[in-house]
């Protein structure tokens, strides 16, 4: 069974070099499902997310789960990683429980996805927990109240730190500085809810960033492009498989 | 009862609302639950937030507790299962068909679009901790100006070295219990 999947993976791998060098089979670009996942246990799923969720401390979770999923497990090599990460920074949610499902469903399905999510959350959920305790048995004392002012007043340097960091990455125009300034005085300062806000500030954001027809062009013309590859390729693989069977039968 | 389904309501909303991460849905959860529902008080949801940062894991598990005043265990575990459960669906979900849209060019103005609602919504989850945490009408000048100290450090700090955030946020707290608690 094993050297079944392995000569799998190898197929499906060639093929994906032999159209694309180092890359997806559509653009050459980051691909996150092209390539068979590793067998990984469900109960190892779960104990390296529980690992990580439980040693991570102080933010920056996307560091420790590259470090251990990338480096350590060698569960997905760095480009697939990167592709699981804009796909957690763009759908709605914590990035890295998004992070954690998206692995988890490539490594195990949705059996692997629960089991990750899961291993990330709990610990830091105890945690909390027990924090919360401590703070309801020492409510009123001067003494924590003045060291929990500290980790508030660092928390809020540390995520000042990180807007700061992905604002310089991310924002290029003037017209992204528009539309970083209504969201921030829509939701921060008018206390406006963000259903509204989102409903329509996103689809302008999107619209003024929209692609140019050329491009577009360009796109659904490599599609078909693509498509009519797979197919040829689909004929060449059923053509293959007629002629193993032939001289065998015979 | 209600209380429970309210909890359900608030959360399983914010958890579909948190485009960008947990910070960009502050502001909104601390209205809901502070002057909304006013399950707890606006120094009450920042120290819970400290809380949150002092623990391991995502940072926003301190919902939990906010599910806890509320009604209990079974607050926190309803608050947890609506907070993460239908942002993780929606993970699941494009995760398995992303890849079919690979190289759109629509996909990419998605991204490049929704970058800077983000970060606007992460300056307002700053501002909505740091008007407590930071700069509190309510409190001293003399504890306003530490606090704004230890914000402006570690951010500097943060912004020019690569050091575990994790440090800072003790270094914070135990500066923090020196400078605060006699004041």
């Amino acid at each position: 069974m094993p050297e079944r999947e392995a000569a799998r993976r190898e197929g499906c791998f060639r093929f994906a070099q032999k159209q694309h060098p180092g890359g997806s089979l559509r653009t050459g670009k980051r691909v996150v499902n092209e390539l068979p996942p590793p067998a990984v246990r469900l109960a190892k799923i779960f104990w390296v997310f529980l690992y990580i969720g439980a040693t991570s401390f102080g933010g920056g979770l996307v560091a420790y789960l590259r470090e251990h999923l990338v480096d350590r497990q060698r569960w997905l090599d760095e480009d697939q990683f990167l592709a699981s990460l804009e796909i957690g920074e763009t759908v709605p949610g914590l990035i890295s429980t998004n992070v954690s499902v998206i692995v988890g469903s490539r490594l195990g399905g949705i059996r692997g996805a629960i089991a990750a999510a899961a291993g990330i959350i709990v610990p830091g959920a105890i945690a909390v927990f027990g924090l919360g305790l401590f703070y309801a048995h020492f409510k009123g004392n001067p003494e924590v109240a003045a060291g929990l002012s500290g980790v508030g007043a660092a928390a809020v340097g540390l995520i000042l730190a990180v807007t700061l960091q992905i604002g310089h990455r991310e924002l290029a125009f003037g017209s992204d500085l528009a539309i970083l300034a209504s969201a921030f005085l829509l939701v921060g300062v008018w206390h406006i809810s963000l259903v509204p806000v989102l409903v329509v500030l996103a689809p302008i954001a999107i619209w003024a960033n929209r692609p140019a027809p050329a491009e577009l062009e360009a796109y659904h013309a490599r599609q078909a492009a693509f498509h009519a590859q797979l197919a040829a390729h689909h004929g060449e693989l059923a053509r293959d498989k007629a002629n193993a069977k032939g001289p065998a039968a015979s | 009862m209600k209380k429970n389904i309210n909890l359900v309501n608030v959360f399983a909303l914010l958890s579909l609302l948190a485009v960008g991460g947990g910070t960009a849905v502050l502001p909104q959860m601390k209205y809901e639950t502070v002057t909304l529902h006013q399950w707890l008080s606006a120094v009450q949801f920042t120290d819970f937030y400290s809380l949150g940062q002092l623990s391991p894991g995502p940072n926003m598990n301190m919902v939990a507790l906010i599910g806890y005043k509320v009604s209990g265990f079974t607050g926190a575990l309803l608050v947890l299962i609506a907070f993460y459960l239908p942002s993780c669906t929606f993970a699941f979900t494009i995760g398995k068909i992303w890849d079919h849209f690979e190289g759109s060019p629509w996909r990419d103005a998605v991204q490049r679009g929704m970058a800077p609602i983000t970060v606007g919504l992460m300056l307002s989850g700053v501002y909505a901790i740091g008007r407590t945490a930071t700069f509190n009408l309510d409190h001293s000048n003399r504890h306003n100006l530490t606090t704004v100290a230890i914000t402006l450090i570690v951010t500097l700090i943060l912004l020019i070295r690569h050091v575990n955030p994790a440090l800072l946020i003790l270094a914070g707290g135990i500066v923090g219990w020196f400078a605060l608690r006699l004041i």
